[in-house]
C-alpha cells in the first residue's frame, strides 16, 4: 500500500484526501473471502465504485448514497447468507442484498446481539426503549 | 552450539524504530515510572468532594476513589495497584469515617511499597474546609518526601508497559487506527517491552483466532476459557459492546466491531491472560480480562465505559495507554498519560486539540503501516520523556471504578479486616 500506487487507486489528488466526494469512490476489501468493502470516501447514488484490496474490481455502481466508513456489497448476498468482512462472518443478511447496495443495520443483523435490528439506520439511535 | 532462533523480519522491522532513551523514576520494587505524580484516594463517595478540593490547583496530583460505602475486593485491589503504580510517588487516602473501606490500610499498603503515604477521616478533622486545608498540608509534606525519594534513572523501550484501548470506533478503526497500534505493539514487543490489550467483550466470534495466537498450550487454554466466560456473560446480561455512535460510523454488528478491535493486539504471540490489578508476569504481549466472574450477585456490567478499561490497563502497570477513537473522544486518564490515536482524518481535523496521532494517513496513502507505527513509537518515547500528551495538556485525568467481582487467586485483598 505504498503511497503513489494507493493514491492513484483511491483517486486522491492534492491535499484533501479521502473525504471529498469523488466521481469514482473507492472501497477497501480487507480479505479475499469478503463480500463487502468499506468506503474510503463518500459515494453518491449511481457513482462508479472502485473496489481495492485482494480482488480489485471496477464494475460496480453504488445503488444509493453510501457514507465514508460504511460498507457496500460487491456480490449478491441472498437472504439468510453470511455477510463477510475481515474474512469473518460479521452478520446475516436480513433480506437479499444486491451488488452496489449499502450494507448496514437495515439489511444485516448480528448473530448474537438481541438489540440488533432495533437501531435507526442513519443515527444508530436505539428504538426499543420506552422513555416514559 | 546451535544458533539462537532469530526472527529476521521482526529484527529488520524493529531496526526502523529509533533507539530512544530517556530519564525516569526508579521505584523501590524495581519498576520505573515516567511521571512522579501524587495520588489522593477517597474511600467513599461522601469523601470525594473533599478529595477533589485537596487536589485542586495541584498540577501533579490526581484523584481516584471508590463510591460505594460497602467495600469490594476488586475495587480495593484496583486502588492499591494504582496507588503503587510506577508513575506515583506518594499517596494521601481520605475517608469520611463511616465506610467499610479503610484509608489507613491503603496508606499502610502504599508505605510497604516504599512510598510516603498518609490518611485521615474527614469526621475527625472538622468538616469540608478544615479537611481540605489539612489535606493540602499533608500533600505538601508528601510532595517533599516523594521528591527526596525519587531516583532518576535511564529508561528504554524494554522498561515500558503500554496499554491499548479503543472507544468511539467507526469504519476506520479496524482499517487504520487499531492496525497501526497493533504494528507499534509488535515493535515494542520485539524491542523487549510489554504490551497489554483488553476488551475481551469485543472479541465476539474470534475464539479460534485468539487461541491460534497463544504463545504456549497454557496460554491457549487461558484464552479459550476467557472467551467462553465472556460469551456466557454477554448472553446472560444481554449486553454487547457496541453503541449508537459505532453504528453511525459505519459499524453494523458487534462481530464487525470485534474484528477491528482485535487488530490493536498486533500479530505477536499472546503470552497469557491477566486479571484486573494483576501485572504481566514477564514481558511480551498480554490480554487483560476485565469481565466479571460468576458470583451470587452477578453484579457489574461488562464494559461500562472507556475510562474503566483504561484504568484496568494502568492498574496492570501500563505507564502510557494508547486510545484509538475513530469518532473522536475527549477523555484522558488519571495516573498515566493517554495518547489519542484516530484512523479518521475528519476526526483528526475536527478535534485536533484532543487528538495526538493521525493514523488516517495510512488510508489516504500518505504513510505505510510501518512508517505510521515508527512515528507513533517516536511519539510514545516523547511522552515517556516528559512531553505532555494532548489530554494531559488539557488537564484531563478521568477515573472510573464500580463494584465488580473477579476471582484473582494471585492477589489478596489488601485492606479488609
Amino acid at each position: 500500500m505504498r503511497s503513489g500506487r494507493f493514491r492513484q487507486i483511491v483517486g486522491i489528488s492534492g491535499d484533501e484526501p479521502t473525504m471529498t466526494v469523488q466521481s469514482a469512490a473507492s472501497a477497501f476489501q480487507v480479505h479475499a473471502s469478503d463480500n463487502v468493502a468499506t468506503l474510503l470516501g463518500e459515494a453518491a447514488a449511481g457513482a462508479p465504485l472502485q473496489i481495492v484490496g485482494p480482488a480489485p474490481n471496477s464494475n460496480l455502481i453504488a445503488r444509493e448514497k453510501i457514507e465514508f466508513g460504511h460498507k457496500v456489497a460487491f456480490t449478491a448476498i441472498p437472504e439468510g447468507a453470511p455477510v463477510v468482512k475481515f474474512g469473518v462472518v460479521i452478520g446475516i443478511a436480513m433480506r437479499p442484498i444486491e451488488p452496489g447496495e449499502w450494507v448496514h443495520l437495515h439489511n444485516c443483523r448480528s448473530q448474537l446481539d438481541e438489540r440488533s435490528g432495533h437501531f435507526d439506520v442513519h443515527t444508530g439511535e436505539p428504538g426499543d426503549n420506552a422513555y416514559a | 552450539m546451535p544458533e539462537p532462533i532469530v526472527d529476521r523480519a521482526a529484527n529488520r522491522a524493529a531496526s526502523q524504530i529509533p533507539d530512544r532513551t530517556w530519564s525516569g523514576y526508579l521505584r523501590p520494587d524495581g519498576r520505573k515510572g515516567i511521571r512522579n505524580h501524587l495520588l489522593v484516594v477517597y474511600t467513599v463517595e461522601c469523601a470525594s468532594f473533599v478529595a477533589q478540593e485537596i487536589a485542586r490547583d495541584e498540577p501533579d496530583t490526581h484523584v481516584i476513589g471508590f463510591p460505594g460505602c460497602y467495600d469490594n475486593d476488586y475495587a480495593i485491589r484496583l486502588m492499591l495497584a494504582l496507588a503503587t503504580h510506577p508513575n506515583i510517588g506518594g499517596v494521601l487516602a481520605v475517608g469520611l469515617g463511616c465506610e467499610y473501606t479503610q484509608p489507613h490500610r491503603i496508606a499502610e499498603s502504599v508505605r510497604a511499597s516504599g512510598r510516603p503515604a498518609e490518611s485521615f477521616f474527614i469526621q475527625e478533622h472538622g468538616g469540608t474546609r478544615l479537611s481540605v486545608a489539612f489535606g493540602k498540608e499533608q500533600l505538601a509534606s508528601l510532595r517533599a518526601r516523594a521528591q527526596e525519594n525519587s531516583i532518576k534513572v535511564p529508561m528504554a523501550w524494554a522498561d515500558l508497559t503500554i496499554g491499548a484501548e479503543c472507544g468511539g470506533s467507526d469504519g476506520t478503526s479496524g482499517l487504520a487506527g487499531n492496525p497501526v497500534v497493533g504494528r507499534a505493539f509488535d515493535r515494542l514487543v520485539d524491542l523487549g517491552g510489554s504490551a497489554i490489550f483488553e476488551e475481551v467483550v469485543e472479541m465476539i466470534g474470534l475464539r479460534d483466532l485468539m487461541v491460534a495466537r497463544a504463545a504456549s498450550p497454557q496460554a491457549a487454554e487461558q484464552l479459550g476459557a476467557t472467551y467462553d466466560k465472556m460469551l456466557n456473560y454477554c448472553k446472560a446480561v444481554r449486553q454487547y459492546s457496541v453503541a449508537p455512535g459505532n453504528f453511525a460510523g459505519g459499524l453494523t454488528t458487534i462481530e464487525e466491531k470485534s474484528m477491528g478491535a482485535f487488530a490493536k493486539g498486533g500479530s505477536r504471540p499472546i503470552q497469557g491472560v491477566i486479571r484486573v490489578s494483576e501485572r504481566p508476569p514477564h514481558t511480551g504481549l498480554w490480554l487483560l480480562d476485565s469481565v466479571p466472574d460468576e458470583h451470587f450477585m452477578q453484579f457489574g456490567y461488562t464494559n461500562p465505559n472507556d475510562t474503566e478499561g483504561i484504568m484496568d490497563l494502568i492498574a496492570a502497570g501500563a505507564q502510557i495507554v494508547l486510545f484509538i477513537t475513530g469518532r473522536g473522544s475527549v477523555i484522558g486518564s488519571a495516573v498515566a498519560p493517554l495518547i489519542k490515536v484516530t484512523g479518521n482524518q475528519r476526526t483528526f481535523r475536527n478535534m485536533t486539540e484532543d487528538m495526538d496521532f493521525n493514523a488516517g494517513r495510512v488510508l489516504s496513502g500518505e504513510l505505510t503501516m510501518d512508517e505510521a507505527a515508527a512515528e507513533l513509537m517516536d511519539l510514545i518515547a516523547d511522552v515517556a520523556s516528559g512531553r505532555e500528551s494532548k489530554p494531559e495538556r488539557l488537564g484531563h485525568r478521568e477515573f472510573f471504578l464500580m463494584y465488580k467481582h473477579q476471582d484473582v487467586p494471585s492477589l489478596e485483598a489488601g485492606c479488609r479486616a
